[in-house]
């Protein structure tokens, strides 16, 4: 998916630029948006470095099993295949919380890791699938995954994150004072509306498709 | 009321590290080690990610510079013109998907064009609170898990996008 999505931007981008005589911009965006990106990650290298290491404190105290055990119940509901004590559930739950405050910085190495270990996850269900007998025990029974082929919790996790979380816009507020708005937080009451909405609509559908994997293995 | 939230809000950071060293520090935690340690996982996975960021901003790059953006504003302008919406508002939508930096100067262009209490800068400021980088996301996150298959994250990912600019839209046009 994402090797067509990416030739196609760049199809798409070289060919716009040669039929509308950009070819001199996108050759010099060539140059500069590889280097660009070379500082974005020299930028974030130090950020999500202070995050990890902040989040690491926190799990050696016990406080993301705290905060896992506190969103358990929501946890349990998105994410019925997650075996209870899975450190998965640990930093799904701090990702959530940093998304839902605003704290991007910090939502991303916990979602990084929230990531790697699903796919530890599918690792020993793969495992346990091959070690003759399926885990009869465990509630929901989803498709085993191959490896490079995302889970369903995988998907559900991200479609989640893409749907947005974060409940007051700051950044935003921000920009309106700057701009001189006579009402920056006035958008306030809206984007929590419209954020419950997306988020509400990435939960059906990741609903709809885990019952649909469901009843197809 | 925006200089208390912007307060507020610069506010959370350090409380949040606060909260977890003194927590770190009560529960015996060696501190500075385990920080230390964290630190160190954070440069692997950074450096796991660099090679997919490059690409990802490449492409993007290189659509901006070609105008592909301004060309698809363009396309939808008659539609965009019955319901009173800037085209840049539309070009915003879609340029969201792929990158937030874009995006945000995208928004401060419709406040300068179009004032930040109009329609279009309603619209505008609601989109943004609403949606996430799609693509950047997605690409960023299945990296760290080594996928390569992404199954239905990305109409999950769209249909939700979707209902968000929706919303915006029509928040924005009973707020106006």
């Amino acid at each position: 998916m994402l090797n067509y999505l990416w030739a196609s931007m760049m199809f798409l981008g070289i060919i716009t630029g040669a039929v509308t005589g950009h070819m001199n911009e996108v050759s010099e965006a060539l140059v500069n948006a590889s280097q660009e990106a070379v500082e974005l990650c020299l930028t974030m290298l130090g950020v999500v470095a202070m995050w990890t290491g902040i989040l690491k404190i926190g799990e050696k105290a016990g406080l993301l099993e705290a905060m896992a055990v506190k969103m358990q119940p929501v946890i349990r509901f998105l994410f019925p295949g997650i075996p209870k004590n899975h450190p998965a559930v640990g930093y799904i739950a701090t990702n959530f919380v940093a998304n839902i405050l605003g704290l991007g910085w910090a939502a991303t190495p916990a979602g990084l890791k929230a990531m790697e270990s699903l796919s530890e996850l599918e690792k020993e269900r793969r495992a346990l699938k091959n070690g003759m007998r399926a885990d009869s025990r465990s509630r929901k029974k989803f498709k085993v995954m191959p490896e490079g082929i995302a889970s369903n919790e995988m998907c559900t996790f991200l479609i989640l994150n893409i749907s947005s979380l974060q409940l007051i816009p700051v950044n935003i507020i921000a920009y309106r004072s700057q701009y001189k708005s006579a009402d920056p937080t006035s958008i306030i009451g809206p984007a929590i509306a419209a954020t419950a909405v997306s988020t509400a609509a990435a939960i059906i559908f990741c609903k709809m498709m885990d019952h649909l994997m469901d009843q197809r293995s | 009321m925006g200089h208390v939230i912007s307060y507020v809000s610069a506010c959370i950071l350090p409380a949040v590290i606060l909260y977890i060293v003194g927590f770190g520090i009560l529960s015996k935690v060696n501190v500075y080690d385990r920080f230390v340690e964290g630190a160190k996982e954070g440069l692997h996975i950074v450096a796991g990610i660099m090679p997919t960021l490059i690409g990802l901003i490449l492409a993007v790059g290189v659509l901006r510079a070609s105008t592909f953006f301004d060309i698809m504003g363009k396309l939808f302008e008659p539609i965009l013109h019955r319901i009173n919406m800037a085209v840049e508002v539309f070009t915003l939508a879609i340029v969201k998907m792929f990158s937030s930096s874009a995006s945000t100067g995208l928004l401060l262009d419709v406040y300068e064009t179009y004032g930040t209490d109009s329609f279009s800068g309603l619209t505008a400021s609601l989109m943004l609170s609403s949606t996430e980088t799609i693509f950047y996301t997605m690409s960023v996150y299945f990296m760290a898990a080594k996928v390569s298959k992404t199954r239905y994250t990305l109409p999950g990912a769209m249909i939700s996008t979707a209902a968000g600019i929706g919303m915006s839209i029509l928040f924005a046009g009973w707020m106006s």
